[in-house]
């Protein structure tokens, strides 16, 4: 009965970096350190051992200071990234919201970049010829619909961004730091916004650094440090507090 | 490759109109220096190599032409293919799509560069008096292994661009020698028999030839001239499909 609910599984998932190889020097350096015998290449793991499970409807935060690993793992469980040891299941779509303001292109217009962005997506040309003037009123950006997007703010950018994602209907959807979007009033009609995708029954993973939002919106929390799992589980209430408590005895 | 490829269509198509506007912004020809360049090109090389080549050679014009053609197209797709994963980290980094419409994009950019040139080829055909034949058609199948065999190419430079980024300096010369070893601008016949079986080695003499025998000698390749060319294109084709498989998801820590 557990099982049929399941949407996302994530079993004993490692992500390895290399560093020190040969990205770093050039194709002479590497072959004179290969034949002198000293091409040496470290290794560091971005996340290790990191074993949880999600059910449909479950809205997860995942906590954790910067490097913590939190981004990479999202990039393995959107399919960007494979995982270096154990594997991640996941039973329906993925859409990934991350890093918003990244991936336009300066030298086309605001309304070109808005297709381009829904293709990515993975929407079809009819979807976005529909809902095209919903994403530009919503994002406010109707006139500056022809300017090159290089001329916008980056509020304004990161509003576009997130109007065009915030149109999908996964069934796992994954959200980095999208919330902390734009002005105020901005933010709270996104806010609404994601509320709306979120009760319409998708698995959700949130990653903030606002434990707030953790506090009042999560029902399961996951918590990293420096690729570890420090914990997981449903007392999203307690884990936050032994977060706080592990942050002030940080910086003491 | 081709289901998947119509699945991404829409991906496709905002990914090649993005590169055609990326790459005329701001000029003042826009497309025209498409085929303004090979035509200057042409030009210098029909004036230099005159005193040398023209008497011996008939048609010499249309003779340089089919070497050019060919030749662009190869270098315009490789070298600009080449940048296409580097170029597009931000976008592969942030959103699991298939990596290779990058490229195929960029392809198609660089195919209709070779169509507007192809078409005035044939203007320069009419012009030099060539007689068309109904073998005009078979030049179907070098254009199509050319497409194939850049595309090949162009997957693996890109992929190995990614992580020696010295390949962009080796390329530039590897394009300076194949040109001179394709016999754009000479005619082999004064080299050795052996020598002679040694310019077969190179694909890109290949699709040149091929062309010059339909258009300027109205004669049929032999079948194993075929032959050789589909096995060239296969090879690379092939090789750049391995690497894209394999690396698909390492490309991610090098960019």
């Amino acid at each position: 009965m557990v099982n049929a609910m399941r949407t996302l599984e994530l079993n004993n998932v490692s992500i390895r970096y290399m560093t020190g190889d040969f990205k770093d020097i050039g194709i002479k350096e590497y072959l004179i350190r290969k034949i002198k015998g000293n091409y040496h290449v470290k290794e560091f793991w971005a996340d290790r051992n990191i074993t949880f499970a999600l059910e449909q409807g479950d809205m997860l935060g995942i906590i954790g200071t910067n490097g913590a690993g939190k981004s990479t793992l999202l990039k393995a469980i959107s399919g960007i990234m494979v995982p270096t040891e154990g594997y991640v299941k996941t039973m329906g779509s993925v859409a990934a919201l991350l890093e918003l303001a990244s991936g336009f292109d300066g030298e086309l217009t605001v309304r070109e970049n808005t297709y381009l962005r829904g293709a990515m997506l993975g929407y079809t040309r009819k979807f976005m010829d529909e809902k095209y003037n919903e994403i530009i009123s919503f994002a406010e950006l109707s006139d500056f619909e022809e300017r090159p997007f290089k001329q916008l703010s980056s509020g304004m950018k990161s509003r576009l961004a997130f109007s065009v994602a915030s149109l999908v209907q996964p069934d796992i959807l994954i959200l980095d730091e999208v919330l902390s979007v734009g002005d105020g009033s901005f933010r709270e009609k996104s806010e609404r916004k994601m509320h709306e995708i979120i009760e319409n029954g998708a698995t959700t993973i949130l990653v903030t650094h606002m434990l707030e939002q953790v506090r009042t919106m999560c029902n399961k929390v996951l918590w990293l440090h420096k690729g570890k799992q420090m914990a997981f589980g449903d007392d999203v209430q307690g884990i936050c507090d032994q977060y706080n408590e592990f942050l002030s005895t940080c910086s003491r | 490759m081709i289901q998947k490829l119509k699945q991404n269509q829409f991906l496709f198509e905002e990914l090649v109109k993005r590169d055609f506007k990326t790459k005329y912004k701001g000029t003042l020809l826009g497309m025209i220096w498409s085929i303004l360049s090979p035509l200057l090109m042409l030009l210098v090389m029909r004036l230099v190599f005159t005193r040398f080549f023209a008497y011996s050679t008939e048609h010499y014009t249309i003779y340089l032409f089919c070497g050019t053609l060919v030749f662009n197209y190869f270098n315009e797709s490789t070298s600009q293919g080449m940048e296409v994963l580097v170029g597009n980290a931000s976008i592969f980094t942030k959103v699991n799509v298939p990596k290779y419409l990058f490229l195929f994009s960029k392809n198609t950019q660089t195919l209709i560069n070779f169509g507007l040139t192809l078409g005035v080829f044939v203007v320069f055909c009419i012009l030099d008096n060539i007689i068309f034949t109904w073998r005009w058609v078979l030049l179907v199948f070098p254009v199509f292994c050319l497409l194939l065999f850049n595309l090949g190419i162009g997957m693996i430079l890109s992929a190995l661009y990614v992580f020696f980024r010295d390949m962009k300096y080796l390329w530039t010369i590897m394009t300076q020698l194949i040109m001179y070893m394709s016999a754009i601008f000479y005619t082999i016949d004064r080299y050795g028999q052996t020598a002679q079986y040694l310019f077969l080695l190179n694909p890109i003499y290949l699709f040149i030839r091929y062309f010059r025998k339909i258009v300027i000698d109205m004669q049929i390749p032999s079948v194993w001239f075929h032959l050789l060319m589909a096995a060239d294109t296969i090879l690379a084709f092939c090789i750049g499909c391995f690497m894209y498989k394999k690396y698909n998801h390492k490309f991610l820590y090098y960019v």
